[in-house]
């Protein structure tokens, strides 16, 4: 618990850390630098019983000893990764389980250094609070709140200030460009709108990472590039991002891709390295030129 | 999340649905307006037995002819009250607690003057004693004399019924009025009684006893009950006990299982119509819970739907940190405040129909009552609506995010 309030603490000073590169020193109190967001061994996810079980995550089990080789995976502060998949791979349970929005069967999960596994209902409302910015495929706003109310919500159930809770909804939904749509309710604004929303939503905390749960599927291109700058731009300025997607489009962004097939990573491919600013932002008339929606794309 | 926050929400949550928390709210509107109204018009039927316990005079006794309910069997024969019995009554030797006497007798006749008529329901016959035995009080004129009993003048009080009917607004003072064809002098009128019974108190004409035996009863059958005032309303009981020995003497009975004539109190009579009616309040009193029992249930009801209907939402707020006590409190916010206004308004329509007659009875409010009602919509808005809120809560965020 007490390694618990030492991490919170941590995420909550994470705010700084996105505008003042200073904040990043505080990162190295550890002798072995600083600690991965995500820190995944043999994860396994199983529904059901017996011969009815369905392995969603942690591939078949071994012929030999009857044990699933399970998921392995370690996430770099301030990685942008790209999750890859059909549906049925096993992507949207390890983005649940990431999330702490389900438990694993088996394995253990380190989230910014604290062990998921041990904790309770409320530690993990906490964790889910403080740590994690949910951004989902169906935007998942909160029916007839109005943005900035909703954008406030997080940090409500944080227990910030109401001064101090506008002033930070108003400077994330500036972020995503929705500064002059604060009093507007989820059905008064487009698609893409509300996932910009839902981002602000997310990152208001400033979480420890960004999960993003086809944060494009539900958005037309011109939308899907909005969406995806403001993500690369929050994770040029230093935050985890976490995309779970089938599409190469989105993952073209990210700085590793990693391929799930069957519950395993049967590829983890890195396009850029962890420092720096992510693929789009290297080399952004290089990256346009090569979309392969560049010529419906190009304003953006 | 402060409590304001959590009351704007719940707020919120109802605003979303103004047509189905409106009904809701008069569920428990109703339950609670009806416990206030019953239980204030069982309140005030009590309060109009005991205002008229007080009217009859607490220390009447009246002695009636025949034995008790069913005991008369046991009588050999019975013996009809006559004047003696009541004079051997007015004996202060044998009966110290006995104040004054009245021998009655009753009948029905018809009153004439100047051309209208009017059935008068009791015209009786008596002492004068009797106007303060059975609290009648003159409003104008006067009464009449024991000189009058003696000398068996036609003279009469009359109720002020029997006085509006016969003479309207003039003064029937010192008028003749013709009541089953003798001729009377009107000496003074009584005071307006008022009563819930369905006989009128106000429609009587008192006359002296042997002037009434002369033109209607005649002297043979004795007298119909006799009137005993006590000295006190404590003296009551001695009194009750003084005037069986008397009459038991009188009519010759050794056994007092076997008594020919009944002694009954005012009192005793009332408080067993007050008790009825006790019964009565209780009654209403438990149809109305009923009520607000069911308005609760309809809290329960509409608040299991508000948590399946927002289920994601539930879902979507737990995954950006809402803890279990927020989302519960944030539901049982919603319950209580249903039941808080619903409350609110119900005992602010309870009082307003209070207001009004209720089938003959001016309701009384119990502000018992009143608060009472109002704690119990709030309470039942906290317990019928603490399973859904712990529904809502208990949700696992995973679940809640995939319900359609």
């Amino acid at each position: 618990m007490r390694q618990l309030l030492r991490g919170l603490g941590r995420g909550g000073e994470g705010g700084h850390r996105a505008g003042a590169p200073a904040a990043a020193a505080a990162e190295e109190e550890s002798p072995w630098g600083p600690s991965p967001v995500i820190e995944v061994r043999s994860l396994l996810k199983t529904y059901g019983h017996g011969d009815a079980v369905v392995r969603a995550l942690g591939g078949p089990p071994d012929p030999v000893t009857g044990d699933s080789p399970g998921v392995n995976l370690v996430v770099e502060q301030g990685d942008m990764i790209a999750v890859m998949g059909s549906s049925g791979s096993g992507k949207s349970t390890l983005m649940n389980i990431l999330g702490c929005l389900d438990v694993p069967t088996a394995g253990r999960y380190l989230l910014d250094g604290i062990d998921v596994g041990g904790l309770d209902e409320h530690q993990l409302s906490l964790v889910r609070n403080r740590k994690i910015g949910f951004v989902f495929q169906s935007f998942n706003l909160v029916p007839r709140t109005p943005a900035l109310a909703q954008v406030e919500l997080p940090l409500a159930y944080a227990g910030v200030k109401t001064a101090e809770r506008r002033r930070r909804a108003r400077a994330a939904l500036e972020l995503v460009g929705l500064a002059d749509r604060v009093d507007h309710r989820p059905n008064e604004l487009s698609g893409g709108q509300q996932q910009r929303v839902a981002v602000a939503r997310a990152l208001v905390t400033a979480p420890a990472m960004l999960l993003a749960d086809e944060p494009t599927g539900n958005l037309d291109s011109h939308s899907t590039e909005d969406v995806l700058a403001i993500m690369d731009r929050l994770n040029a300025s230093g935050r985890t991002v976490v995309l779970i997607t089938h599409e190469d489009e989105v993952a073209r962004h990210a700085k590793r891709v990693l391929r799930l097939v069957d519950g395993q990573i049967v590829a983890d491919i890195r396009q850029a390295p962890v420092d720096g600013p992510p693929p789009a932002l290297r080399d952004p008339a290089v990256f346009a030129a090569r979309s392969p929606h560049a010529l419906t794309s190009g304003g953006s | 999340m402060n409590p304001f926050e959590t009351l704007r929400f719940a707020f919120g949550g109802l605003a979303a649905n103004k047509v189905r928390s409106g009904l809701t709210m008069l569920g428990v509107l109703i339950g609670v307006a009806a416990v206030i109204i019953l239980l204030a018009v069982g309140n005030g039927s009590s309060q109009a037995v005991k205002d008229s316990i007080e009217k009859l005079g607490t220390n009447a006794l009246t002695v009636s002819s025949g034995g008790g309910f069913g005991g008369t069997s046991t009588a050999t024969s019975t013996k009809p009250l006559t004047v003696d019995d009541a004079r051997a009554l007015a004996d202060p030797a044998s009966a110290p607690d006995v104040e004054s006497v009245a021998p009655e007798v009753t009948t029905s006749q018809s009153a004439l003057y100047d051309g209208t008529s009017h059935t008068v329901n009791q015209v009786v016959g008596t002492y004068p004693a009797y106007f303060k035995a059975s609290n009648s009080k003159v409003a104008k004129g006067d009464y009449f004399s024991a000189d009058d009993v003696l000398n068996s003048r036609k003279v009469a009080v009359i109720g002020s019924t029997t006085a509006t009917d016969l003479f309207g607004t003039a003064s029937p003072v010192g008028k003749k009025i013709v009541i089953g064809g003798t001729p009377f002098t009107v000496v003074g009128v009584l005071e307006t009684k008022g009563g819930t019974g369905f006989q009128d108190p106000d429609d009587t004409v008192i006359a002296p006893l042997p002037t009434v035996q002369n033109a209607f009863t005649g002297f043979s059958g004795g007298i119909s009950q006799i009137l005993v005032e006590a000295k006190s309303a404590g003296a009551t009981t001695p009194a009750q006990n003084e005037i069986t020995e008397v009459l038991m003497s009188q009519h010759g009975i050794k056994d007092s299982s076997a008594l020919d004539f009944r002694v009954s109190s005012q009192a005793s009579l009332l408080d067993t119509q007050a008790s009825t009616n006790k019964t009565f309040t209780v009654l209403l009193g438990a149809v109305a819970a009923i009520s607000l029992l069911v308005g609760g249930i309809g809290i329960t009801n509409i608040m299991l739907v508000t948590v399946t209907e927002r289920t994601r939402e539930i879902g979507i707020r737990k995954a950006i940190g809402a803890p279990k006590g927020v989302i519960l409190g944030q539901f049982l916010a919603e319950s209580t405040l249903l039941s808080l206004v619903g409350g609110g308004l119900g005992v602010v329509g309870g009082l307003i129909g209070s207001r009004f007659t209720i089938v003959g009875i001016k309701p009384v409010i119990i502000p018992e009552s009143v608060v009472g009602a109002f704690a119990i919509a709030v309470a039942i808005g906290l317990f019928f609506g603490s399973y859904p809120a712990n529904r809502a809560a208990s949700l696992r965020p995973i679940e809640a995010l995939r319900h359609e």
